[in-house]
């Protein structure tokens, strides 16, 4: 998929068969995307259709936008564990700092639009700034770091609600969250717009080279004269974010703020994520990747629906089916490897 | 000694390769029992290689083996502890994560009849192995926690009390300080009064001298001498090592150099008494515009240490730094590079991004020069395919993985990333390690040239060749401090060796 575009001027010399082996990585999920398209617009006529492709477009628009921030973190060769808990958080932050109907049973403190939202992004982005600090200048492994996060959003998220469910956000939220233009959600459009800035940042700028050099060689980076901490504290912020703006859109999108409401999506972006073929060892893969990821996903996700599968199913074939991209993810390393060595 | 018993160990005409490379040459080896033997040679000489048949690392090879007069062709490691055979490897081989005393009795704990292990009596007994080589630790603590010395000496001790009458020690004191080396020896001389046999190498001349009753030197695989200690001295051995006189093809700066007067230039990086932990004590030195600082000492000395203080990767305990006269203290290798020092690690594995293509490897340090926020692609190739002429890197394509590349040419590009600008300081560490003759006379070229260009560089490396042949001045690194600095003066390989 989309690597930089100096990629694409490999040497003539290496015979093709190397370079499919070498793009393995890339080709792979594109290879299940199709398949897995192919397959449910066979098995149900209702599958492929217009209405169809928007009702996809809608489903993965959230885990898209969390995914954004996850991949700056993967790439970096580390993980982010807390993402659907700060998701969560800060969608019920911003409903909190909204006025809601009366019979909401919450002692919340109302504040107008524009402050809620910037209250809301604060506090994700003061949330990622904790994990990066504990990443980098204490070193606790990003693993551990980020689950002892998750815990923590949770417990902000519970101690906001009480229980409760609210409702109402700030217009602009519940416009990007819920409303169209032109027959298109907002929602798929922001989307759209987080992965392509994503995207930009990681291909056409001197952070994003930093991110693939960081997450390739961490040790030559520091060596290099990198402030490898520095950027990779700066993931951590950016994944948080991220979270935030996809929990807070989410919210308006399901139309509630509840506890525990995005707990499905941290598996979801991870596995879009890895599946699309970025390297769980960082340094390779992209934002292109994640997209594929995410139509894997969400294509599977969408399809069983369509072809009356049992949903307790549904269940066991997803993790199947994300199995055997984590395989098809370490396998795309080795042959990489050997092709090199060729 | 005199010896009447016959020898515990008679190796006869051992020959061994690897792939097709002569590690040993038919060598002749015998050791006595209760005798201290001591091995001498170069790097790559073959001294480890034979004990790693001793110790039945290395099965395959061919020759005589006699143990206590009869044949003997051990099939592992297993079989010559079996023997009595114990090995200390010159890399340490501790478990990190657990306790000093399980790695005392490593693989032996104490057990009762039910196989349950008897902690307090390993503790016990682990402090009291500890304590004859004057060890006062707690046991129970967690072993990689302690500094490496004592990681090497609490591997020293399960070795030497793990009741092996034969004990092969390989490099045993690099990383001890001197009252260290002493109750070493102590202990040794004990266990040869015991009746025990010791084989120790070191490059470390005056100790084998004090400690070893016979010593052998080793060149090029082959066995050169074997002298009685009391009757052969450091000059005498260092000669037969480097073969010196003895009209050797290879060239391995036997002859003097003379090292120039200091250059009148100013200090650019000025050290001044940095300590850190056990592996640097009081280093003081200063190198100036224009002029190649070499910094020579064994394997463990501290060199890599300091190397990676002065470029912020490590923090030192006590000292200053200054650069152009300015005190600084740097947080990160970042702080480092904005100051105008330069890196590159003796290891191609951290210094490179093997699969990213050779212009982000020669661009990566620099990259904020030619590009504030969006990257100019275009700009980087056209700075890399400078590098790429300059320094005759091949083949000279940019765009291609750096991983394609030789050895040689991959370490050509650790060097070009820093020098498309040129920094104040650059600092080497091993910069022709492995290489063949061709590509170090190209880095010594380009090394020439840098300071022709003003720049001061430092060259650290445990071997003599690449310290002589780069170097304007030299100054000799021992168990972490700076024992010996030549300027001015005529110096050669074995008055380097005589100091360190």
């Amino acid at each position: 998929m989309t690597e930089s575009p100096a990629e694409s001027n490999v040497p003539s010399s290496r015979t093709v068969g190397a370079v499919l082996r070498a793009q393995m990585r890339n080709i792979a999920p594109f290879i299940t995307l199709i398949f897995l398209s192919v397959f449910f617009a066979v098995a149900s006529p209702s599958f492929a259709t217009i209405d169809n492709v928007g009702n996809i477009l809608t489903q993965v628009s959230v885990t898209g936008i969390i995914a954004v921030g996850l991949t700056f973190v993967i790439l970096c060769a580390e993980i982010d564990l807390s993402i659907a808990s700060v998701a969560n958080v800060t969608g019920i932050a911003v409903a909190y700092f909204t006025q809601q109907e009366s019979y909401v049973n919450i002692a919340n403190v109302p504040l107008p639009g524009g402050v809620a939202i910037l209250l809301a992004l604060a506090l994700c982005a003061a949330l990622g700034l904790v994990n990066a600090l504990g990443l980098t200048l204490i070193g606790i492994p990003s693993f551990i770091m980020t689950l002892a996060m998750m815990q923590i959003a949770a417990g902000i998220s519970a101690l906001l609600v009480r229980g409760q469910i609210a409702y109402k956000v700030p217009d602009l939220i519940s416009t990007l969250g819920s409303a169209s233009i032109g027959g298109i959600p907002w929602i798929v459009i922001v989307a759209a717009a987080m992965l392509l800035a994503g995207h930009l940042v990681l291909t056409y700028t001197r952070f994003g080279r930093y991110v693939y050099m960081v997450g390739g060689n961490r040790e030559a980076a520091e060596y290099s004269g990198l402030n490898v901490r520095l950027i990779v504290g700066a993931v951590m912020v950016i994944a948080a974010v991220c979270a935030g703006i996809g929990g807070m859109l989410g919210v308006a999108h399901f139309g509630s703020a509840q506890q525990n409401e995005f707990d499905t999506y941290l598996l979801d972006s991870i596995a879009a994520v890895v599946v699309g073929g970025t390297s769980l060892f960082g340094g390779r893969g992209g934002i292109g990747n994640t997209i594929v990821g995410l139509f894997v996903l969400g294509v599977l996700n969408n399809g069983l629906d369509h072809v009356n599968i049992d949903s307790f199913l549904k269940i066991l074939i997803r993790g199947l089916i994300l199995l055997a991209a984590l395989i098809i993810n370490v396998y795309a390393q080795r042959l990489r490897a050997t092709a090199k060595a060729e | 000694m005199a010896q009447a018993s016959p020898p515990v160990l008679e190796l006869h005409g051992i020959s061994k390769s690897f792939g097709g490379v002569e590690a040993l040459r038919g060598i002749d080896f015998t050791l006595q029992t209760g005798e201290i033997h001591g091995l001498v040679g170069e790097n790559g000489a073959g001294k480890s290689t034979l004990m790693k048949i001793i110790a039945g690392t290395h099965v395959d090879f061919s020759g005589r083996f006699l143990l206590d007069g009869r044949e003997t062709r051990f099939r592992s490691t297993r079989d010559a502890l079996a023997a009595g055979i114990a090995m200390v490897h010159q890399e340490l081989s501790i478990a990190p994560d657990l306790s000093v005393a399980e790695n005392v009795f490593l693989g032996v704990q104490p057990t009762n009849r039910l196989g349950v292990v008897q902690w307090a009596r390993m503790v016990r007994e682990a402090s009291e192995l500890l304590a004859r080589l004057g060890l006062r630790l707690d046991p129970r603590q967690r072993i990689g926690d302690l500094p490496i010395g004592l990681q090497q000496l609490v591997e020293i001790t399960r070795v030497l009390f793990s009741g092996a009458r034969i004990v092969i020690l390989d490099e045993p004191t690099s990383a001890l300080s001197p009252p260290e080396v002493e109750r070493l020896f102590a202990a040794l001389q004990r266990l040869r009064q015991e009746g025990r046999s010791i084989v120790f190498i070191s490059h470390f001349i005056d100790d084998i001298l004090r400690v070893s009753d016979r010593v052998t030197v080793f060149r090029n695989g082959r066995k050169i001498a074997e002298a009685e200690s009391s009757a052969t001295s450091k000059s005498a051995l260092i000669e037969a090592m480097i073969g010196k006189g003895r009209g050797e093809i290879e060239e391995s700066y036997v002859h003097d150099i003379t090292l120039p007067a200091p250059v009148a230039q100013p200090a650019v990086l000025t050290a001044h008494a940095l300590s850190l932990g056990r592996s640097l004590r009081d280093i003081s030195l200063e190198v100036r515009a224009g002029e190649v600082l070499g910094v020579y000492g064994f394997m463990g000395c501290g060199q890599l240490d300091l190397a990676r203080v002065l470029f912020g990767k490590l923090k030192a305990d006590h000292g200053e730094l200054a650069i152009e006269g300015r005190k600084v203290a740097f947080a990160s290798t970042a702080a480092a590079r904005k100051a105008g020092v330069a890196f590159v690690p003796e290891s191609r594995r951290v210094m490179l991004f093997h699969q990213e293509p050779v212009y982000k490897n020669v661009s990566i340090s620099i990259l904020g020069r030619i590009a504030s926020i969006l990257l100019k692609p275009a700009q980087e190739r056209a700075m890399a395919r400078r590098q790429v002429e300059q320094l005759q890197i091949r083949p000279p394509m940019v765009d291609l993985d750096l991983g394609a590349l030789s050895g040689g040419n991959q370490q050509k590009v650790g060097l070009a990333k820093w020098l498309s600008y040129p920094p104040k300081v650059l600092i080497l560490c091993e910069p022709t390690r492995g290489m063949d003759v061709g590509a170090k006379n190209d880095v010594v070229n380009i090394v020439r040239g840098l300071r022709a260009r003003g720049i001061a560089i430092i060259v650290l490396s445990t071997e003599p060749e690449t310290v002589l042949s780069l170097a304007d001045r030299i100054v000799v690194m021992k168990r972490g401090a700076i024992v010996r600095e030549f300027s001015n003066e005529v110096v050669s390989k074995d008055r380097l060796l005589e100091a360190a």
